[in-house]
């Protein structure tokens, strides 16, 4: 993941990270995708672990975790998905889940699981790094990374307490910061892409990591703003809600393969523009 | 009686439960919760006013009924059951235990300067008693209830309306509290600045689960001095649990008593054997959900599960982490009665003392004569039961009558 921020750098690109709620419609059409995502430009993938009770997520991404739920996707199956989709690229995957999916099937059973099937870091979005040692422990010994996340309401004192919790021990890749955009859940609008931009550089300055922004960003220009300029504001940024949306629109797999393609693609070039 | 408010001084756990699981945007928000709770609550001017509305407008302290005809009825010779107290929060103004928690949290909110408030809502006993606060105090206030609890409550979203309050239908996932929950806790993130989530029970993330049980601690500190009054204290303490408030509201003060025996009774629904049931501490497994490490009614995969309860003030797949710990630690134990057993009871307690409970605190008196039982037996000798009677049952009175029980 280190590597790919860094060429990314040097390209003078912005990252372009695109999360799925694996099993929605289908774990093998997950793969699929997935695959169409990084194919159409996505640089790194969130796959992101269904959860029935998804308090952070608004009702775009809880309704898709429902149907992942439906289709029988399990932690253990994303995990599954994310070693057939590792075989076919180099691209970073992070695993994205609520915690108690994670407490449930065991910390450290979790860790390895993902890590054999070459996950790169997990994000917990219900776990302040307060509660994350044990799960943070887990993920260093085995060489991954726990994403550390910071939000509109984090302020000073606060960024400080979230960058010394969140000091994996020594040798451990260090990933991205996730700076959500806005008081909100995922698929909100109208983030204030100014302050986002300002806020970014700052986390940038005091984690010494990239720093991805996310929630709220739902096409192109969304993506182009809160992105920013070459060389200033955040390093890059996630889109999950709109993407599942053409997944819900979509009639066949081969539809929503190509809208999300297609979508994947319009952001990609916004991106670069 | 709010200059115990215990735990905060600690990551807000009890043994491995509590704690604080909850997206980053809200520990903020959770951090200044937890020093109003304890820079206010024990404050001289908080507790003249929270004391005073206590007096004047809930109507505490609430009477201890010694409900002599109810005990005769599921003990005829007296064998197991020498005196049977009922606390009776059902006389509480607006008509559970409900009001004490959501003064105190509508009260503490305005010291904070908050401008608006949010609660969820099962049974509409927390949304009324929030939206009675909110009016009293002059704060907007929107409740989210599931649709499903709002069909089969509608008598209190009626209530929660002239109260002044939006009720908001919840039409996810199975339509009851728990959705209820996620639904609020949405708005939290979304809204966290200007409003306060006032939570119902003894649950969610730390300082909820101390600042419900300090507020609710009133129930069990009038009713052991009642009791004392008496003569002596209860040999047995019992309270339904759902999330778990009244219990724990009326336990604290008898925690250190050592030989009175705590018993929480849960929702077995159609029967523990079932997959239709809300007995989180008898099938559940520890896990984390709203906020909290508790015993939670998950699959092996950690989705929470569907449960059923007839009370929707029990409907809910977890519970308190205080109760988790006290379970772990045996201070207290706990019986499950279902869905007939407590519509029995509930014919009961009207037929024989003419009190109309709701179907939650009918939970608590389905378990009375068996707790009674094992207790005699334990002591060799008629024993002293006390029962929080948690609300009145005017709500459940189309459940009892779809039941043949009216």
């Amino acid at each position: 993941m280190d590597r790919c921020f860094a060429d990314l750098e040097r390209a003078g690109k912005k990252a372009l990270c695109v999360y799925l709620c694996v099993g929605d419609p289908s774990l093998d059409e997950s793969v699929a995708l997935a695959l169409a995502a990084l194919d159409a430009g996505a640089d790194m993938l969130e796959l992101g672990v269904p959860f029935s009770d998804p308090t952070a997520d608004g009702p775009v991404l809880a309704q898709a975790s429902r149907r992942a739920i439906a289709s029988g996707s399990t932690i253990e199956r994303v995990v599954d998905a994310a070693r057939d989709i590792r075989r076919q690229t180099n691209a970073p995957l992070v695993l994205f889940t609520y915690y108690n999916p994670v407490f449930v099937v065991g910390e450290a059973r979790v860790a390895s699981l993902a890590k054999d099937a070459g996950i790169d870091a997990m994000l917990v979005v219900d776990l302040p790094p307060e509660e994350a040692s044990g799960l943070r422990n887990a993920c260093a010994a085995r060489g991954m990374g726990l994403l550390p996340l910071v939000t509109p309401t984090s302020d000073a004192a606060r960024m400080e307490a979230i960058l010394r919790l969140s000091v994996a021990p020594f040798g451990a890749p260090r990933g991205f910061v996730y700076a959500v955009s806005m008081t909100g859940v995922t698929g909100s609008s109208a983030a204030d892409v100014a302050a986002m931009g300002r806020s970014a550089e700052t986390i940038r300055a005091m984690f010494g990591m990239p720093v991805l922004v996310g929630f709220g960003i739902d096409g192109g220009e969304s993506a182009r703003g809160a992105a920013g300029p070459r060389g200033a504001g955040p390093d890059g940024v996630v889109v999950g809600t709109a993407v599942a949306r053409r997944i819900e629109q979509g009639v066949s797999q081969d539809e929503r393969v190509r809208l999300v393609r297609t979508f994947v693609q319009e952001l990609r070039q916004a991106l670069d523009a | 009686m709010l200059e115990r408010v215990e735990s905060l001084d600690r990551k807000g756990t009890f043994g491995r439960f509590g704690g604080r699981f909850v997206a980053e945007t809200l520990v903020p928000a959770l951090e200044e919760l937890e020093r109003a709770v304890a820079e206010v609550l024990p404050s001289q001017t908080f507790r003249r006013e929270l004391s005073e509305l206590f007096d004047n407008y809930v109507g505490r302290p609430t009477p201890l009924f010694e409900a002599r005809r109810f005990a005769r009825s599921v003990d005829p010779d007296g064998a197991s059951i020498q005196t049977l107290w009922l606390k009776r929060e059902d006389l509480c103004h607006t008509g559970a235990h409900k009001i004490n928690n959501a003064l105190g949290q509508v009260l503490l909110a305005k010291a904070m300067g908050k401008t608006r408030i949010i609660a969820e809502t099962g049974a509409g006993q927390h949304g009324v008693a929030t939206a009675t606060a909110a009016a009293l105090l002059g704060l907007p206030c929107d409740v989210y209830q599931g649709e499903v609890d709002m069909q089969r409550q509608a008598p209190n979203v009626a209530r929660m309306e002239l109260l002044g309050a939006r009720v908001r239908p919840v039409r996810t996932g199975s339509r009851t509290l728990v959705d209820a929950m996620n639904e609020a806790m949405r708005d939290w993130v979304t809204n966290v600045r200007t409003t306060y989530y006032c939570v119902g029970s003894a649950a969610g993330p730390h300082p909820y689960p101390t600042l419900v049980a300090t507020l609710q601690r009133v129930i069990g500190d009038e009713a052991r001095a009642q009791c004392l009054a008496r003569g002596t204290l209860p040999d047995v303490v019992v309270a339904c649990v759902g999330g778990g408030s009244n219990a724990i509201g009326m336990w604290k003060a008898f925690l250190d008593d050592a030989d009175v025996k705590l018993v929480g009774v849960e929702a077995a629904g159609r029967g523990l054997d079932t997959n239709e049931h809300a007995a989180t501490i008898h099938r559940g497994r520890v896990g984390v959900l709203h906020g909290a490490k508790t015993y939670v009614l998950c699959d092996e995969f950690g989705q929470i599960v569907p449960t059923h309860s007839i009370s929707a003030g029990l409907d809910y797949p977890g519970v308190g982490p205080e109760h988790a710990a006290l379970r772990d630690s045996n201070r207290a134990t706990y019986m499950a009665v279902t869905d007939d057993e407590a519509l029995s009871a509930a014919h009961d307690m009207a037929r024989t003392e003419g009190i109309i409970v709701a179907l939650e605190s009918a939970h608590a008196l389905g378990a009375v004569a068996e707790i009674a039982r094992r207790d005699a037996l334990a002591r060799g000798r008629p024993v002293r039961i006390a029962v929080c009677l948690s609300g009145r049952g005017d709500k459940d009175l189309s459940t009892l009558a779809s039941h043949g029980r009216c």
